[in-house]
């Protein structure tokens, strides 16, 4: 690591960047490295430039600041500070362990404060983050909400899935497969934290390792002695553990 | 649910006018020739049972309205319930009767000549005195009924007025022209006044149209240009806007700020998640009769809006719908990546 802090400003606006160039360009110690416009380029530079402090709006085209975190946040020396107009987001940037929000319009005084938390935060004066940052971005929702899109990256290049588009979930030891159309997509996180963000309507634990999305399931068949499989349109055969068929038939019977 | 058992306050009231009414029955039954002995000996029975069997005289005036149903099907349908009721009730006199003859203080009420024919006159005669008390407890029901709806109405009437108020001006969209003039004051200080300038043109003009009912599509489109010239200090060559107004249009009248929500609508859903931009066409064409306006916009198919998105749209519904009810009409579609409100209302020009 140089001395400089290297810093990658991501806002869709080039006023909001112009102002962030600006309260920087006082601290000779900091150095940008990337100035991103949308969630995708922001994606792209912080996994290329792993730098050491990320401003990053929350609306933005594409991918907004907690989908952007949540597909790099496995570089867990990265500080965050969050910019932007929106006061909502307050409690979820602090539960994905963001050393600042800044509310705008912020001047320069708000500014020093946050690098000064961004400083303790890479000067290792506060605790780091034990937690894996994209995990706590998963689970940084409000009670009652469930995922509507889950954004996969593979490299550089991200996916998103529409719920709507998801057949089911397999877990493969620290990551889960996500399947979709026909394409499977990996993606670091465990299954029940997913299992949790999905809503129940639609999706249920069938199985230690498998959620399926209800409306896929075209029939249940018995599978040796007391087990069964799910069989899905698409002919995908999962595994159905006995406490997932009883899950299954409470949901199922419960609709019919 | 028959209203008398729901209600224990008049059930109680019908026990107790039962009383004058069981008088009735015993000068009647007295004055026919019977004695005190054998008019009570049969009304102690037959009057609590009669009360029991009245309390049907209600579904037949339920069923015929005095408002809507004619006044031969009234009578017809009232002229047999009475039969039917005194009858049965007749019948069960009867019933005890015989019984009662085989007694030796009531051997001479076989001898009575009338007896049933009075026993069934008096049951018309008490099924007619109820039904006027079902019909009185009927209109008044239907009037609480048409009040509080009433009073729903304007309720949401009010609600709608409210939110429209509130939803006039968007904080964030404040808070992110602030920070754009905070980064202009030092980039471009004259474009910083500029800002300014719009931003304040645009929170008088929407302040003040808040104490207006309806202004003409004209100021409602110098409203959305001085919105625009805001937003487009944020957004740049990413916002294009082209609008379409036919001449005649611009002297019709609308509620205020009926359009503005559609394009920042159209911006914040569409624009802002365009890294390459986006349009906004708003169109306005008006005849002798109808004012059709739409509002067109491309969005970015993988962003889904949050939920909290459908409320500008469902509050211009409302408000269009709580001025012009039936008579406007609102749609609003998705259509590959466009998005697109159609809004259709009756031609009204100002006095002026």
């Amino acid at each position: 690591m140089s001395d400089k802090i290297r810093t990658i400003i991501v806002d869709d606006e080039e006023l909001a960047r112009e102002v962030l160039k600006e309260l920087i360009a006082a601290h000779p110690e900091m150095e940008i490295v990337a100035e991103c416009g949308n969630g995708f380029e922001a994606v792209k530079a912080v996994t290329e430039l792993q730098p050491d402090l990320l401003f990053l709006d929350i609306q933005m085209p594409k991918l907004d600041g907690f989908e952007v975190l949540d597909l790099v946040g496995d570089n867990q020396k990265m500080a965050v500070i969050f910019a932007t107009a929106y006061d909502e987001y307050a409690l979820k940037a602090f539960e994905v362990h963001a050393v600042d929000y800044l509310l705008k319009p912020f001047g320069s005084d708000r500014f020093e404060k946050a690098l000064q938390h961004a400083r303790q935060r890479l000067g290792g004066t506060s605790a780091p983050a034990k937690e894996n940052l994209s995990e706590l971005a998963q689970a940084a929702r409000a009670p009652g909400q469930f995922l509507e899109r889950i954004v996969v990256r593979d490299g550089s290049r991200v996916h998103i899935i529409p719920i709507s588009k998801l057949d089911y979930v397999e877990a493969q030891d620290d990551y889960v497969a996500l399947c979709s159309e026909g394409h499977k997509h990996l993606k670091q996180q465990t299954i029940a934290s997913l299992e949790t963000a999905l809503d129940p309507k639609y999706f249920l634990r069938i199985h230690r390792s498998y959620i399926v999305n209800l409306e896929r399931v075209a029939k249940i068949e018995p599978y040796g002695k007391d087990s069964k499989v799910a069989i899905l349109n698409d002919g995908a055969r999962l595994p159905v553990s006995r406490a997932g068929y009883d899950r299954l038939r409470t949901v199922l019977d419960g609709k019919g | 649910m028959h209203p008398l058992v729901s209600r224990p306050r008049q059930l109680a009231l019908y026990v107790v006018l039962w009383v004058p009414l069981t008088a009735l029955l015993v000068y009647i039954f007295r004055a026919s020739g019977l004695t005190n002995q054998e008019a009570g000996m049969l009304l102690w029975l037959l009057a609590p049972i009669y009360a029991l069997m009245c309390l049907l005289a209600w579904y037949p005036c339920r069923a015929t309205p005095l408002k809507t149903a004619g006044m031969v099907r009234i009578m017809v349908t009232h002229t047999a319930a009475a039969v039917i009721i005194a009858g049965a009730w007749m019948l069960l006199a009867m019933a005890y009767v015989s019984g009662l003859v085989l007694l030796e203080s009531f051997r001479h009420l076989g001898d009575h000549p009338n007896l049933f024919k009075l026993i069934f006159g008096s049951g018309v005669l008490i099924y007619a005195l109820w039904v006027p008390s079902y019909y009185v407890i009927l209109t008044l029901d239907a009037s609480a009924q048409a009040e509080q709806r009433l009073s729903e109405t304007k309720a949401l009437a009010r609600d709608a007025e409210l939110r429209a108020l509130k939803a006039q001006i968007n904080p964030h969209f404040i808070f992110n022209s602030l920070h754009s003039i905070s980064a202009l004051t030092t980039i471009n200080p004259a474009k910083a006044r500029e800002m300014c300038i719009s931003l304040a043109d645009f929170l008088r003009t929407t302040l003040g149209m808040g104490e207006k009912t309806v202004i003409a599509l004209s100021e409602e489109l110098d409203l959305i240009h001085r919105y625009l010239a805001v937003e487009k200090v944020r957004f740049g060559a990413r916002l294009n806007m082209d609008e379409q107004v036919d001449e005649g249009s611009l002297t019709c009248i609308i509620p205020p700020l009926l359009l503005q929500p559609l394009v920042e609508n159209a911006i914040v859903h569409g624009v802002a998640h365009l890294p390459e931009g986006g349009f906004i066409n708003l169109r306005a064409q008006s005849d002798a009769e109808r004012l059709v306006i739409s509002v067109e916009n491309n969005f970015d198919t993988d962003y889904r809006p949050k939920r909290r998105s459908g409320i500008g749209l469902a509050n211009v519904r409302e408000r269009l719908e709580t001025r012009y009810g039936k008579s406007a009409s609102f749609q609003a579609a998705a259509q590959g990546d466009r998005f697109r409100v159609d809004i259709s209302l009756p031609v009204e020009r100002s006095a002026a």
